[in-house]
Order: structure tokens, then sequence, then C-alpha cells
């Protein structure tokens, strides 16, 4: 579950205020607006990357707001990916697992099960340098949740996607529902409609619960 | 097709028949001038020396003496200046902090310096009094003298060569993206470990290519070396001070000779700056 409360953030050109949000634990929250309004702002806030004002930010009901990114255990896919290029797929993979002292066999296994779900077992050994939009989005998806996090959070994860990239990419977070709390950020009102169970709208510094009609 | 050529008034076929051969001709003729000139002065030295001479010159002990002396020395300082350079470069690519912009120019210093200068500053650092107490004394009575010795070689060369690799590795650091950082730091890293784990293998080209250009440029240093370390012969005389002092005694192929072997060093250590393919400006 995440929990943003009365939550101030000053960055840049503009402020958030009063941000009232609660995710349910296995729901799947989509933020909307427009651009330049917060939103990355909003998640870099929550998974630790930046200092908040005031408020509290709770995971699973743990006051997180005064602890370092590491500790959160939440997963994040920034818009821009953000994958490093001097490791391969496989180490993507392995990398929050070797930092939390897993045993090879389990990072493997991990690995593994990882690669199944994404469609990614061919790209194990592959650099990163060279894989397809699509390709490197379920890297990004796989490394964030390698280590089991409670908590997902994604930038427009399908916003520089083809149209067929994107319908795979999109079932896929389908299928991640449920087994993860996720807040996803788009300006696409149908991507939001499609895979959101609770949709927000940041606008002028404050957070309201939109209503999404079909 | 035929029909819209036609119709094409002559002033604007001239335009497309224009030649670019003009345009080359003035900026490859200029760039030339300078070209010439770097190659000319290297084919004056090889044509004014013999395989003799160079032999000759080469098989001196105290030449000898002094490239051991150049390779050492240059290796040192280009490592203490990595080592600087690294943390330095860093912290002046990704933070903005008070007096950043006084840090920046300090830097900077010892390149616009003249050597001499730089060289008497550092004399005048360990040789001033503060009371009673003096930093050459100080060194002294641990052991560890410096001025008029190797380690004073060292020091100059990485004073100078310290800047050019700190300004490597900031535009290096300035080339990698931060956010790769910041997510290591959501997937557990400390930002130590965000740093040791995901940024500075990605800086590795920087590394070798500000290491590079400090041991070239440690080749080359001269005026401190000569003010701070002196140019005693088997004790603190580096190639460069070699050829000054062969100069000074009339021995003229033996300047020359040595030289060709520092530009045929140089050229080495700018080969693999090539190779490596960094596309760095410095």
């Amino acid at each position: 579950m995440i929990e943003l409360k009365n939550v101030a953030i000053t960055a840049g050109g503009f402020q958030l205020e009063r941000i009232e949000l609660t995710v349910p634990t296995g729901a799947y929250a989509v933020l909307m607006g427009r651009t330049g309004r917060g939103k990355t702002t909003l998640l870099e806030a929550i998974c630790g990357l930046r200092k908040i004002s005031s408020g509290q930010i709770l995971i699973d009901g743990t006051d997180v707001t005064s602890w370092a990114p590491g500790d959160r255990e939440v997963g994040y896919v920034p818009q821009d990916l953000a994958l490093f290029p001097t490791l391969n797929v496989a180490e993507h993979l392995a990398f929050a697992l070797k930092l939390r002292r897993w045993g090879v066999k389990q990072i493997n296994d991990r690995i593994e099960e990882l690669a199944t779900v994404l469609g990614i077992e061919s790209l194990l050994n592959r650099g990163v340098a060279n894989l397809s939009g699509g390709e490197s989005q379920r890297v990004a998806l796989g490394r964030a949740l390698s280590f089991r996090p409670t908590v997902l959070l994604l930038d427009e994860p399908l916003s520089a996607l083809d149209e067929t990239t994107r319908g795979e990419i999109q079932t896929l977070l389908l299928r991640l529902k449920q087994s993860v709390t996720i807040l996803h950020v788009t300006h696409n009102r149908e991507e939001a409609m499609v895979l959101g169970d609770h949709h927000f709208r940041l606008d002028d510094g404050r957070l309201i619960e939109a209503v999404l009609e079909h | 097709m035929s029909s819209t050529e036609t119709k094409v008034p002559s002033h604007q076929r001239r335009n497309r028949q224009r030649s670019d051969a003009p345009f080359f001709f003035v900026m490859g003729g200029i760039s030339a001038t300078f070209i010439t000139l770097i190659v000319l002065l290297l084919v004056a030295d090889l044509r004014f020396t013999s395989l003799s001479d160079f032999h000759a010159a080469l098989v001196k002990p105290e030449i000898q003496a002094a490239m051991r002396l150049t390779i050492a020395s240059c290796t040192v300082a280009a490592i203490l200046s990595l080592w600087v350079a690294v943390p330095l470069g860093y912290l002046l690519s990704r933070y903005r902090f008070p007096l950043r912009w006084l840090i920046d120019t300090i830097v900077d210093i010892p390149i616009v310096l003249p050597p001499l200068v730089l060289g008497l500053s550092l004399l005048i650092l360990f040789h001033q009094k503060i009371g009673d107490w003096q930093l050459e004394s100080f060194l002294g009575d641990l052991g560890f003298s410096v001025t008029y010795r190797w380690p004073a070689v060292v020091l100059a060369q990485f004073s100078v060569a310290c800047a050019f690799a700190v300004r490597t590795m900031r535009v290096t650091f300035d080339q990698i993206d931060p956010r790769t950082e910041d997510v290591a730091r959501t997937l557990g890293c400390t930002r130590g470990q965000a740093f040791m784990n995901v940024t500075l293998p990605q800086a590795r080209r920087g590394m070798i290519a500000a290491t590079t250009i400090a041991w070239a440029r440690s080749l080359g240093e001269f005026g401190p070396i000569l003010v701070f370390a002196g140019a005693t012969r088997m004790r603190t005389e580096v190639l460069s001070t070699t050829v000054f002092l062969e100069l000074s005694v009339g021995e003229l192929d033996s300047a020359v000779a040595v030289s060709l072997l520092m530009v045929a060093m140089a050229i080495v250590v700018l080969l693999i700056l090539r190779l490596l393919g960094t596309g760095l400006n410095t």
C-alpha cells in the first residue's frame, strides 16, 4: 500500500501541496496530468530520490519519509529506463539481488523466473546497448521487480513504444496486477482506463481522484 | 519532367552547379599551415640527427637514468592525478555547492600559471617558515625530503597534470546519465555503491584518457621541475631537463636525439588516446 499524507514538495518552478494519496495493496493506480505538473517528482519522492518539504510517505503502513531509497523496497522504472550500459541483461536482473547477498542458486533461479515472465530468455547474455525499445522496457521492469518489491512505480512506461510493443507491455503489466501495488504515470487516457483500478490527476499543484468514463 | 526543368530560371541552374571545391580549398589550405609546421619541425629534427647520434645519446648512463626517472615519475604523477581527479571531477560534475565556482577556478590555475611561477610557488611553500615550523624540515625529519629530490619531480609534474586529469574526468562524468545512479539507489545501493558499481564502470574510458593525458603532460613538464627539483644529473634529471642540460653544454646532437625520443613517447601516448576513441575534448 502507498500512502501520502499532506505531502508538500518544492522543486524547480513548481510546488506540490497537501498531496493526499492512498493506493491499496495490490491495486493498480494511474496518475495523470499535463507535462511539467510534477508527476515524475511525486514518483521520485515516493521512492526516496527527492526530499519532501513536509508530510509523510508510508509504504505498507510504515513511515519511510526519512528512509534512504535503497531501504524503501520500492521498484522504480523511470521514463528513460536508465539501464546500466556496462551490464548485460542477466546482470541487470541480478543487480539488486547481489546487493541483498542472495545465493548464486537463488539468483539464477530468480533470473530464470523473471526472464520467462518477461519473455527475455534469449536476451540474457546481451548488452543493453542494442536492445529494442520493448526489450529495454522489459529489462527495466525485470530489474525493478527482481527483489520482489511490494510497490512498483512506473513513469510513462509505454510512451516511447510502437503500437504492437505497447500492446505487449500492456498485457505484461496487466499480468503483474495483484502481485504488486502499482502506481503508473501516463498522459494516455486509454492506457489509464485499460490498466488502472484507481485514477488520479495532478493539476495546479494538487492531486485529485479522477473519474474516467468509457 | 523535362518541361519542369525548362521552366527553372537560368540563375537558379547556375546555383546548382556551384562547386564545393573553393570552400574545401580555403578551409584545407588554412588547416594545412599548422599541420605543415608540425611535420616540418619533426622532419627537421630527424634530418639533423642520425641513427648513430641517436644510439650514442641513448647509451649515455645519465640519459638512461633520466629515461628511467621520467617513466617512473610520469607514471606516479599520472596515478596520483587520477586518484584526485575521479572524486573532484565527479563532485564538480554532479553537484552545485557553495563556492563551487571558486574551486572550479582554482583547479584551472595550474593550467594558466606560467610554469616557472608554479615551480617557484612550490619552492616557497616548502621553505616558508611559519614560526619555527617549515614543511621541508618537517618532512626531512620524517626522512622524506622533497626539494631537489625525486619527490619534487613527481610533485611538480602532478601539480600541472592533475588539473588536466580533473578536467577530463569532469567531462567524463558530465556524459554519464545521473539517472543510472538514482535507479541503482532505489535497487538498494548506497551513494558509494551506486558510484562504484554503476558510474565508475561507465567512466572507464575517461579514466584511461585522464591517466594518459596526465602522463603526457608530466612528460612535457620542464619549468616547475627545473625550479623545484633542480636538474642534477643522475638524481633529478628527467628527459625534458636532459634536453636543457645537453644544450647548455653544447651537445646539440644529444639534445635533438632526446627530443625525438620524447616526441616518440608523446606520439605513442596520443595514439593510445585516439585508439580509445573517448571523444573527450579537454
